[in-house]
């Protein structure tokens, strides 16, 4: 430690070691957060259901979407990043899951929230013989880290 | 810096440091803000710098004792063996 620039390329070192312990430690605490988020989606109108020139089904819908998610923020979140996906069956598949609308939702402020929108992304079905619906919210949030 | 300064630069680092990640990071959770931690921790690192890096006089209170010129003048240095190779390299 003899020299100004042996101290600081130290110091700088071992600075940066401790910050990366110090995230870690903080992604950790995130598990001592349980989340209690709740969500309800009512779908107000089926706006058309029609048939693709490729045989195609297509659905158009109107829902009200209210959540509230603000247990989800923890000091460690950036951002929650919610979607709205329609699972269904059909005859020839067992599963399937599209999504027709998501958010992110930036603060805490903003995650109380009711919503009236029509689906965001195309609803179509390929196999053409689609008939019910279960809707269902889903989301993922993004820890700080993820800057 | 004297020996027992850079022993004392390098203690008082290691420590400050140490303490102030345990300070911001309970600033950070108490106050529910990663910003504040990343501010209190970078303010803690920039003061650190300031008290271990530069060379102030509180480091060199056990200054080393180099020999006079006069008394090194009696005591010749030892001769060392210089064996002369010219090595040319041409181009």
């Amino acid at each position: 430690m003899h020299s100004f620039g042996y101290r600081l390329n130290g110091l700088l070192t071992f600075a940066v070691t401790i910050l990366a312990l110090m995230c870690a430690i903080t992604s950790l605490s995130d598990n001592f957060n349980t989340p209690s988020p709740s969500a309800e989606i009512k779908i107000m109108n089926i706006n058309w259901f029609q048939k693709q020139p490729q045989g195609h089904d297509e659905v158009s819908l109107t829902m009200n979407v209210s959540a509230d998610l603000q247990s989800l923020f923890t000091w460690n979140t950036k951002q929650v990043f919610i979607f709205v996906a329609a699972e269904y069956e059909t005859r020839k598949n067992s599963l399937n899951q599209v999504s027709l609308w998501d958010a992110i939702i930036p603060a805490k402020e903003h995650a109380k929230f009711w919503i009236h929108t029509s689906n965001k992304y195309r609803f179509v079905d390929q196999t053409g013989k689609m008939s019910a619906d279960k809707i269902v919210l889903t989301g993922y949030s993004l820890p700080e880290e993820y800057r | 810096m004297d020996w027992q300064g850079q022993k004392l630069a390098e203690q008082i680092m290691q420590v400050m440091l140490l303490v102030f990640a345990v300070v911001s990071f309970g600033a950070g959770y108490v106050l529910g803000s990663f910003q504040m931690m990343m501010l209190v921790y970078a303010g803690g690192v920039t003061l650190t710098a300031l008290i271990t890096i530069p060379n102030w006089p509180f480091f060199n209170r056990h200054p080393l004792k180099w020999l006079d010129l006069s008394e090194a003048e009696k005591h010749p240095k030892p001769q060392v063996a210089v064996s002369s190779k010219k090595k040319s390299t041409k181009k």
